[in-house]
């Protein structure tokens, strides 16, 4: 017996489009019997439909249940069609997409879905010589391919993408008509006969061959073949690839992009080739092979076939899997690790398009893989790795954004926070939604400086979020802090760095009360004037309260002594915060043969800087103590990128797991406790004077910081009665730091938290100030 | 009050506290080192600058030195020819008069050899501890030469930026020598009059001169984004066509300082029709305090008030003002 027949209209949001959700709708709904329809109305999906009350019930329960891999359910509403019902046995089908209102005034975030690897469906066709897709570099599905790259504007439909240029071809298009096939309204939908194709174009310096589509890949391949660097648009911008096992071809790369030491990412064809490269973890297989393919930092294997200048000196190896068909036959025809890197110059935003990309990149290919999809967003390679056996981004861009991240407390009006000032990303949010922008680099680069207000500018239009408050950093140079001064808002929030970094991970995992944070970072302004960066607050969403510290010491020459973490180690030593007078002469007198081994007249000048106060900024900051052991150890003097000091001195700490902490102490000053790191410092330069071994007193140091740090949060933790940690900054990238003081935490009965979703590195710094604006605006509204 | 090294937070401290009090007539101009005051049909330029320069005596000069040719090189700025000058001394009780002597004769010996006269002057004598040692003030008097109209809000997308010699000795020259950091012996202050140089450039080509700028306190970069914020228009500068002296490059990279930012007090930017540049770096390379004169720039419509160099590395970076101190932007 049929129960009455009922029509309902049904609301579904979240990431429910580029996501094979409308076929999804369709197949459900033919396969419940009903009548109705389906349909994309700005970044909601609509249903329409009539049919009995059990399978009426049984569409919205499945709607979520049976979501499409990809699909983020957030919301099911269910309500009484108004006019008339679809008549019975008329079918159900996907029709025309509408769009609900003005873009901007929208009081709905759209949502945009990420780019999405290759599906295992599509790449059996693609290497299936009966298939018409055969080695087709742009076959994808209604599981896979482009997504946020390609958008010009919601709905999600061919016509609002850099697809619409192309004709589907009468097979594509009956394939795409048809609710049983797998491309069923896959938008990008493409093929050999109608689909984009590649191209090859030379530079002065490479070979003329080339032409278009096999013979393109052909030509690309044999220049790799032959040690030579090729400029490659891939889904989310150029990149530059080279031979990883020749040595020769790497230095080269290294030379053309100003790059001396920073490590390159490889890529390998799949899990057997990354497991002859490194360490592969179960959480990082699954990393490795998730739809994002995100760079993977992995333990290297001592014996790895790569040439010695990929990644020189470092603890972790960013290895990635293919992601577009395009990355899949190169890795197959060539059959060997490829270093894929960011196609730009040091710290610019890669090039996406083809004329500026030729301008920008003419030095450092040899010759463009190119081909005539326009990438209308640039989405840099994402970096990820498994902290304590959970995922967590190190840099959020392809695959990820602009997937929206839940707010705790949910902004009451459309807000944008401008982040800081490297690695920068920013944040739109509305209500419980914030999207982070995808990573772009340093803002001091006029280009990325373009590339942010660019960015800004098409992601908030197309997801409709108009700012009426921007929240920023308190550092008055970041020109991010500059960018929200100027501009045309209802009100500007102030965010404290660490307060922002802190809160960042609090936000991700939807903790709304009070917690113990931990910023461990270079440096960001304090709201004292001086420079932060070994900070223990108290906190909530709303506001902090610094607790404790790390000992102070000059940047003898400011940003110089970030760059060169030997002159930062003769401002600890000259210039340190007095906290133990006694001691001080002592780890000047261990610290002869550092002073001796460099250039005298630097000695004497910083000597003199400090005790005048020349230049000298002072900061409490715990990278800046990283930096200053390694070079005392005689890591690196000099840094020619960010971090490369510390990550040397995790990287000669990793042979000495059981390493015993060396000598700290921690004092009171002005109500707060602070480490003093002059006992530490002096033992380290003595034990170094007596021959230890420079990995033992690395891996001590970690030791210490991190005993440290356990030390300061149980004393917090006892006298404001608290339990959870949130750890952040850019100094959680130390990953056997991170991993030794979550431990700690853990085993002295309190609950560490480390950020999964968002970098703890100033890529996440926009999203902390958003969820920080958004609970101080809804506190504010209460009065 | 940390409003002292000419960048940002001393053209807010002009903006917010000073320049509102004088009125809305000079609110509402393009903020200028000198003014120009039509009497009876001449066109006068006025200029005042006071100087509390630490140390009083420093390699290349002193306040004397100093007082004469920032005053000169202010009113020049306006395209004028200066004519006379005024100075005012307050010196603190006790201060040697050997020194007073010394820094008298530098004023007019910097005066003759500028053929600038000292017309008439005052000296007040203040109690111990208020005031530092000598402060001098100068105030010049101007005409503007026919043919110069300049103003830091006339720069015109296209415009050419010239500038006229090496930057960063003279901040680098003070702040070595008063802290005694051990460059005083390779380093001189550039100070030097500008007004024959501007005289040469202006009878040459004066309409086609559209900015005239000492890139003084705050050094090459705050100037250029000042006119670039006057004129609403972006500017790109070469990083190769930024000379700075040997010793002063490798000073500055050990005391961690950004040439752009350090303060000079003997050359000039111009912005300059893109027509008469050549001919314009041509006169301004056959005089002797512009014969290192580079083209530096150009004027874009492109990121209106900000400034932005081509580096030597192939990239391009925001050259920003400073913001107080020198707070390291990296996290
Ligand atoms: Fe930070
Ligand atoms: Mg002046
Ligand atoms: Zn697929
Ligand atoms: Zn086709």
């Amino acid at each position: 017996m049929i129960g009455a027949r009922v029509a309902h209209r049904i609301e579904v949001r979240g990431t429910v489009q580029g996501v094979g959700f409308r076929p999804f709708v369709c197949r459900l709904g033919r396969g419940l019997g009903l009548d109705g329809c389906v349909r994309n109305d700005g970044g909601v999906v609509v249903v329409e439909a009539a049919g009995s009350i059990e399978a009426m019930r049984a569409l919205a329960a499945r709607l979520r249940t049976d979501a499409p891999a990809q699909a983020r359910v957030a919301d099911v509403r269910v309500s009484a069609l108004n006019g008339s019902a679809p008549a019975t046995g008329t079918g159900f089908r996907v029709v025309r997409s509408t769009r609900r209102r003005p873009a901007g005034t929208g009081a709905e975030v759209g949502l945009i879905p990420p780019d999405l690897g290759t599906c295992d469906r599509c790449l059996t066709e693609l290497f299936d010589p009966g298939d018409r897709r055969y080695r087709y570099a742009f076959l994808n599905c209604t599981d896979c391919g482009p997504r946020a790259t390609i958008v010009d504007a919601l709905p999600y439909d061919r016509v609002r993408t850099t697809m619409r240029r192309f004709d589907m071809c009468a097979a594509c298009a009956a394939e795409y008509a048809d609710p049983a096939d797998r491309r069923f309204h896959a938008e990008p939908i493409a093929c050999p006969a109608c689909g984009p194709r590649l191209a090859w174009h030379a530079t002065d310096h490479g070979p003329a061959a080339g032409g278009h589509g096999a013979d393109a890949l052909a030509a690309a391949e044999a220049l790799i073949r032959r040690g030579g660097v090729v400029a490659l648009k891939g889904l989310g911008g150029y990149q530059l690839v080279c031979d990883a096992t020749d040595e020769a071809a790497v230095a080269r790369l290294r030379i053309r992009k100003h790059r001396p030491a920073k490590p390159f990412a490889v890529m390998v064809s799949g899990l057997g080739a990354a497991r002859r490269l490194a360490h592969v973890s179960a959480a990082e297989a699954a990393l490795l092979t998730s739809v994002a393919r995100p760079i993977v930092l992995l333990a290297p294997r001592p014996e790895r076939p790569t040439a010695g200048s990929v990644a020189p000196g470092v603890p972790r190896i960013g290895l990635f899997l293919p992601n577009t068909p395009l990355h899949h036959l190169l890795l197959a025809d060539l059959a060997r690790p490829l270093v894929v890197t960011s196609g730009n110059v040091s710290d610019e935003p890669i090039a996406i398009d083809d004329a500026d990309a030729r301008r920008r990149l003419a030095g450092l290919a040899d010759g463009f893989l190119g081909h005539d999809r326009v990438i209308r967003s640039r989405y840099d390679d994402s970096v990820a790795r498994v902290v304590a056996g959970r995922p967590s981004l190190v840099r959020r861009a392809r695959g990820y954004s602009p997937e929206p991240i839940g707010l705790p407390v949910a902004a009451p009006e459309p807000l944008l926070a401008v982040g800081g000032q490297l690695k920068h990303t920013f944040t739109v949010a509305r209500d419980g939604t914030a999207i982070v922008g995808p990573h772009t680099g340093d803002l001091e680069q006029q280009a990325t400086m373009e590339a942010f207000e660019a960015n800004l500018a098409r992601l908030s239009r197309v997801v409709g979020v108009t700012p009426r408050v921007v929240a920023h950093d308190l550092h008055p140079g970041y020109l991010s802090t500059r960018y929200a001064a100027a501009l045309p808002v209802r009100g500007r929030i102030g965010v404290q760095h660490h307060h922002a970094h802190v809160a960042s991970c609090a936000a991700e995992h939807g903790v709304t009360g009070r917690y113990i944070g931990v910023a461990y970072d270079g440096l960001g302004l304090g709201d004292d004037g001086t420079l932060w960066g070994g900070e223990v607050l108290v906190a909530d969403l709303v506001s902090y309260r610094r607790v404790a510290r790390f000992g102070r010491a000059p940047l003898p020459g400011g940003a110089a002594a970030v760059r060169r973490p030997a002159r930062m180690a003769l401002g600890y030593l000259f210039g340190g915060e007095p906290l133990d007078e006694r001691s001080r002469a002592a780890v000047l007198r261990a610290a002869a043969p550092f002073l001796g081994r460099l250039p005298e007249r630097e000695v004497a000048t910083v000597r003199r800087m400090v005790a005048q106060g020349v230049n000298c900024p002072v900061a409490s900051s715990a990278g800046r103590l990283f930096d200053a052991v390694a070079a005392l150890l005689g890591l690196r003097d000099d840094a020619t990128y960010e971090g490369e000091a510390a990550v040397a001195l995790e990287a000669l700490a990793g042979g000495h797991p059981a390493a015993p902490e060396l000598p700290w102490r921690l004092v009171t000053r002005d109500d707060l406790i602070v480490y003093d790191p002059t006992a530490t410092l002096l033992a380290l330069l003595e034990a170094l004077r007596d021959g230890t071994d420079p990995g033992l007193l690395a891996a001590g140091f970690h030791a210490t910081v991190a005993a440290v740090t356990v030390a300061l949060c149980a004393e917090v933790a006892a006298r404001e009665r608290l339990r959870t940690v949130c750890l952040s900054g850019g100094v959680m990238q130390n990953q056997s730091l991170v991993e030794t003081v979550v431990a700690g935490l853990s085993g002295a009965g309190l609950e560490p938290l480390v950020n999964e979703r968002v970098p703890g590195n100033d890529g996440g710094i926009s999203y902390g100030q958003a969820a920080v604006a958004a609970a101080r605006i809804r506190m504010d509204a209460r009065g | 009050l940390g409003h002292g090294s000419g960048g940002q937070l001393s053209a807010e401290l002009l903006r917010d506290v000073v320049v509102p009090a004088l009125g809305a007539a000079a609110a509402e101009t393009v903020p200028e080192d000198a003014a120009v005051v039509a009497v009876d049909g001449l066109d006068l330029v006025i200029s005042t600058d006071a100087f509390v320069v630490s140390p009083l005596f420093f390699p290349g000069g002193d306040i004397g030195v100093l007082a004469v040719h920032g005053t000169v090189n202010d009113v020049a700025m306006m395209g004028a020819v200066p004519l006379a000058l005024t100075v005012a001394y307050v010196i603190e009780e006790g201060f040697p008069v050997a020194d007073l002597r010394r820094v008298t004769a530098s004023v007019g010996a910097a005066a003759a050899a500028a053929g600038v006269p000292v017309v008439t002057g005052d000296t007040k004598v203040v109690g111990r501890g208020a005031a530092d040692g000598l402060f001098v003030t100068t105030t010049g008097l101007g005409r503007r030469l026919p043919g110069a109209r300049v103003s830091a809000a006339f720069a015109r997308p296209g415009d050419v930026v010239l500038l006229s010699g090496p930057i960063g000795a003279h901040g680098t020259t003070i702040l070595s020598t008063r802290e005694a950091l051990g460059f005083e012996a390779e380093i001189v202050s550039d100070t030097r009059p500008l007004h024959r140089l501007v005289a040469t450039m202006v009878a040459g080509a004066g309409p086609a001169i559209h900015v005239m700028r000492d890139p003084t306190r705050g050094g090459v970069a705050s100037t250029l984004n000042e006119i670039a914020a006057a004129a609403r228009v972006g500017i790109e500068i070469d990083e190769a066509a930024v000379t700075v002296p040997a010793p002063v490059a490798a000073a500055c990279e050990l005391l961690g300082l950004d040439p752009l930012h350090v303060a000079n007090e003997g050359c000039l930017v111009a912005v300059v029709a893109p027509a008469a540049a050549d001919a314009l770096l041509a006169l301004m390379r056959s005089t002797p305090e512009g014969r290192w004169a580079a083209r530096l720039g150009s004027v874009v419509e492109e990121h209106p008030g900000r400034v932005v160099m081509h580096t030597l590395m192939g990239g391009r970076r925001v050259v920003d003002m400073l913001v107080g101190e020198q707070l390291p932007r990296i996290c």
